[in-house]
């Protein structure tokens, strides 16, 4: 059963004065994520990420579709204590201290209150925010309300992990100690997904990952096989010096050339490799070097938001 | 779900304590009790009269105002600054959520009368040089507006739960003062006739009746309460807010938060 | 989902159940309330203050002052009340405010005089009422005619009253009957015909409303109180005559006469003269059964 399973979501607004115009934040949207696993939800900003997060926690209504966590519906309000979530830059009352923040979103999430101390006191703990467990969170800095963040959403010891954003506005150390507490949920058997624009940080976590584009979903699969779907897959660059004459060849047999003096420059599909290797040998050129491509993730999110829309290219695990 | 719900009454109750602006609201009631005293002695034989008077109608509206401005500000800044998204990501529902609001700030109110209260009493034993039997009977007048608390917190949240903070205040204050002159407007319901009658009694019924919860004249004049009034004024308050709670859950269970 | 839905039902009925409870025991409150004491109706009993406070609204006070007025007259009327200690103040409060509020001086003309419990009985407040809407309004000849019916019927002080009618017709656009009313007053004090001339002019100044029921009942009483003496002058002559009472009305005059309302006059075996249904004809003063003392009290069911 997987995880999180959302059928068919979409949001249309109406917009205008009058409220005649239809604005339509998500298109329908149907997308599962399975147990344990981490999924990345990727896309530019406005491309409705926080409109499906906000979908699939009860804070706004679908016009259309419906979803199921952990095999129950989603509006169901006992799904809420076995699911957590941080929001986009979020706030918190600013007049509690840490510790009353999360006993009192302790008690609301069903925490019995025998255990309440200890779990609070594990979870400052775990977010390095021990020592300002007395201090009013409106002396907190944007990292430290991050993490307080975090440990609201894990304090329950839920299933399922909805993160929004979860790295923005942090410093690299701050971003670093983030990957590392949600490699650390992973680590203890819970699905975590959510949703960033920083791709560095898709590629290294996510097992998983969606593309999202203006309200439409433009692709989804696994890390690595996404990538090597990407253009730069499947290609490798030759350098050599002199043959010339071989250029001609070399771009008949399906390479790209460039020069630069005496040295020239061929990207060319793996397939092609031994027959323009062939060629250059054979008008004698001077082999410099072979390098196969690698793409990035970046490669596969650009190609995706701005190709047209299409069907999803699932590249299923 | 009790629990819940007294988690976020409590938790409700502790933002307002920690509010400053409460303080300084307290503070100036105070002192217009103090005041009181001085306008009294202008005058020997109704000293008593105006500090009762003057006192009373001051708590009433000061705290009306609080009732208000805290009010609005406990709904309408959750949904601003977002506090609520991960009170909502819990296992609270929705009417739970507006319950517990409810509950806690008429908490707050109660207390806040309370200290009033202490001020007012406070001025009359100096004024009348002691407290007498008949000053056990301003407590219903007291009583009586924190009922009209109860009453305006309620409409505030209902406002609230749909509309900008500053209309949510506009509307509420508006409904108040309409309120007072509920009396004046079923009497011109009652020179009316055919539809405008109709219309403009439903209005009156809708309306907040607030005339009935002010005794403060007749506590003046140490005049009685009756047993019957305060039972169904009692009523009356418990059932006009409830009613505005009910709309206002019903109003935020369908709202597409930003 | 269902437990959405079934929440949207239980707070939906419960808005409706408690609201329509909330308007039920509003209706209780308001029975249970105790009358108004003067603060309270009047809430700042000095009119300077009202003024100042009412920044501009003055009229609009007014007219909530008057409105207060005439429901605490028709509240108190309806139970029979013998104290109307607030009509004056009331009244007093609203002309203040709006000095040209020219029903305010005509109703207290009428219910500040008349003695319990048909009105408040203070006819000199009146007078002071009357004479404040004069000062303020120079060219109303309606007060005047007010002034003058309070002297005359009320205070019995007919010159007065002349005097009034007197200042009121030389009014450019005057009714001509405040100078027939002159002219009568001066002349006899206290007949039916002047009553009724003076009943009659209110009852045709005013389109409907308490004042004018007033005056019919008014007007009925006095044409039975004259008809009455009249058909008992009949009577007494006859059995001069004959030497024996009629038996009836028919061997007086060959038909039974009939008052007001309709119905026909009974004559007594004394030779007194009674109205049938005396309840329905306040105010008079012959006709009554005997043994009944005119009650001042206006039971009637009519003309309301």
């Amino acid at each position: 059963m997987p995880a999180i399973e959302i059928l068919g979501f979409q949001k249309n607004y109406t917009v205008g004065f009058w409220r005649k115009k239809q604005k339509t934040a998500l298109k329908p949207l149907s997308l599962s994520v399975e147990s344990n696993e981490v999924f990345g939800f990727l896309g530019p900003n406005g491309a409705g990420k926080t409109t499906t997060i906000k979908l699939l926690m009860g804070l706004i209504f679908p016009s259309a579709g419906t979803a199921k966590i952990l095999g129950m519906d989603w509006r169901d309000p006992e799904v809420r204590s076995v699911i957590g979530f941080l929001p986009e830059q979020p706030y918190f009352y600013d007049h509690l201290t840490a510790h009353e923040l999360l006993e009192y979103y302790a008690g609301l999430s069903g925490v019995p209150a025998s255990e309440r101390k200890r779990r609070v006191a594990a979870m400052l703990e775990r977010v390095k925010l021990s020592d300002v467990g007395k201090l009013q969170l409106r002396k907190f800095s944007k990292g430290m309300l991050q993490r307080v963040g975090i440990a609201q959403a894990i304090l329950h010891d839920p299933q399922v992990v909805i993160l929004d954003e979860p790295m923005s506005g942090l410093d690299p150390v701050g971003r670093r100690e983030v990957r590392d507490l949600i490699q650390g949920l992973k680590d203890e058997g819970k699905t975590i997904f959510f949703s960033t624009h920083i791709l560095a940080d898709a590629e290294s976590l996510c097992d998983r990952v969606a593309v999202i584009h203006k309200g439409e979903l433009r692709g989804v699969g696994v890390v690595s096989e996404l990538v090597t779907s990407a253009e730069n897959a499947n290609r490798t660059e030759v350098l050599w010096n002199g043959a010339a004459t071989a250029i001609a060849a070399v771009e008949a047999a399906g390479a790209e050339c460039k020069t630069h003096g005496q040295t020239a420059h061929a990207i060319l599909p793996v397939a092609r490799l031994d027959r323009v290797l062939e060629i250059i040998r054979n008008h004698r050129g001077q082999i410099i070097s072979v390098t196969p491509l690698r793409s990035t993730l970046e490669d596969y999110f650009i190609q995706q938001i701005g190709e047209k829309p299409q069907s999803a290219l699932e590249v299923s695990r | 779900m009790t629990r819940r719900i007294a988690y976020i009454a409590s938790n409700t109750f502790r933002e307002a304590v920690r509010d400053r602006v409460l303080y300084n609201l307290i503070l100036f009631v105070l002192l217009l009790v103090g005041s009181a005293v001085l306008f009294g002695q202008i005058s020997m034989e109704i000293e008593r009269i105006v500090v009762i008077n003057l006192s009373l109608t001051s708590i009433s509206i000061f705290g009306v105002v609080i009732a208000i401005f805290i009010g609005i500000q406990l709904v309408s800044k959750e949904i601003d600054k977002k506090t609520l998204y991960t009170v909502l990501a819990r296992p609270v529902r929705r009417w739970e959520f507006i319950i517990g609001k409810f509950l806690g700030l008429v908490e707050t109110l109660t207390v806040n009368t309370f200290f009033m209260a202490l001020g007012f009493y406070a001025a009359l034993f100096y004024v009348s040089n002691g407290l007498h039997k008949s000053d056990l009977n301003i407590l219903l007048a007291i009583y009586f507006i924190v009922l009209q608390f109860v009453i305006i917190t309620s409409l505030a949240l209902l406002f609230s739960s749909f509309s900008t903070p500053i209309f949510s205040a506009i509307f509420a204050f508006a409904l108040f003062v309409i309120g007072t002159f509920a009396d004046d407007l079923k009497n011109f319901a009652a020179l009316t006739e055919g539809a405008t009658h109709w219309l403009i009694t439903v209005v009156g019924y809708l309306l907040p009746n607030f005339g009935s919860l002010n005794v403060i004249g007749s506590v003046a004049h140490d005049q009685p309460v009756s047993l019957a009034l305060f039972v169904h004024n009692s009523l009356y308050a418990a059932l006009y807010s409830c009613a505005a709670i009910c709309g206002a859950a019903l109003i935020f269970e369908r709202r597409n938060l930003k | 989902m269902k437990s959405t839905q079934y929440m949207t039902g239980v707070l939906s009925f419960l808005l409706i159940a408690c609201f329509a409870g909330s308007a039920l025991v509003e209706r209780k409150v308001d029975q249970l309330r105790p009358a108004a004491t003067l603060e309270e109706v009047l809430y700042i009993p000095s009119s300077k203050v009202v003024k100042r406070m009412s920044v501009g609204f003055e009229a609009l006070a007014a007219d909530i002052y008057w409105t207060r007025a005439v429901q605490y007259f028709g509240a108190k009327h309806i139970d029979n009340a013998n104290q109307y200690k607030l009509l004056y103040p009331l009244l007093d409060m609203a002309t203040d405010l709006d000095p040209h509020l020219t029903p305010a001086y005509e109703f207290g003309s009428i219910f500040l005089t008349q003695p319990p419990p048909r009105g408040a009985g203070e006819p000199l407040k009146a007078v002071a009422l009357l004479q404040k809407g004069i000062r303020q309004n120079p060219d109303s000849w309606r007060l005047y005619q007010g002034l003058g019916f309070i002297y005359y019927m009320e205070l019995k002080d007919y010159p007065a009253a002349g005097q009034a009618f007197e200042q009121g017709s030389k009014i450019p656009g005057a009714h001509p009957f405040l100078k027939v009313m002159a002219a009568r007053t001066m002349q006899k004090g206290g007949d039916y015909q002047t009553a009724q001339m003076l009943w009659q002019a209110i009852y045709e100044s005013f389109g409907d409303g308490l004042i004018r029921d007033n005056a019919l009942k008014h007007l009925r009483a006095l044409q039975v109180d004259q008809e009455v003496l009249q058909l008992e002058a009949l009577v007494r002559a006859y059995a001069a005559r004959e030497g024996h009472l009629p038996a009836g009305f028919n061997e007086l005059l060959g038909s039974v006469p009939r008052d007001p309302l309709g119905y026909p006059y009974e004559l007594l075996p004394d030779g007194h003269v009674m109205v049938k249904f005396y309840r329905e004809l306040p105010f008079i003063t012959q006709g009554l059964p005997p043994g009944q003392q005119p009650t001042d009290l206006d039971l009637s069911t009519q003309g309301r």
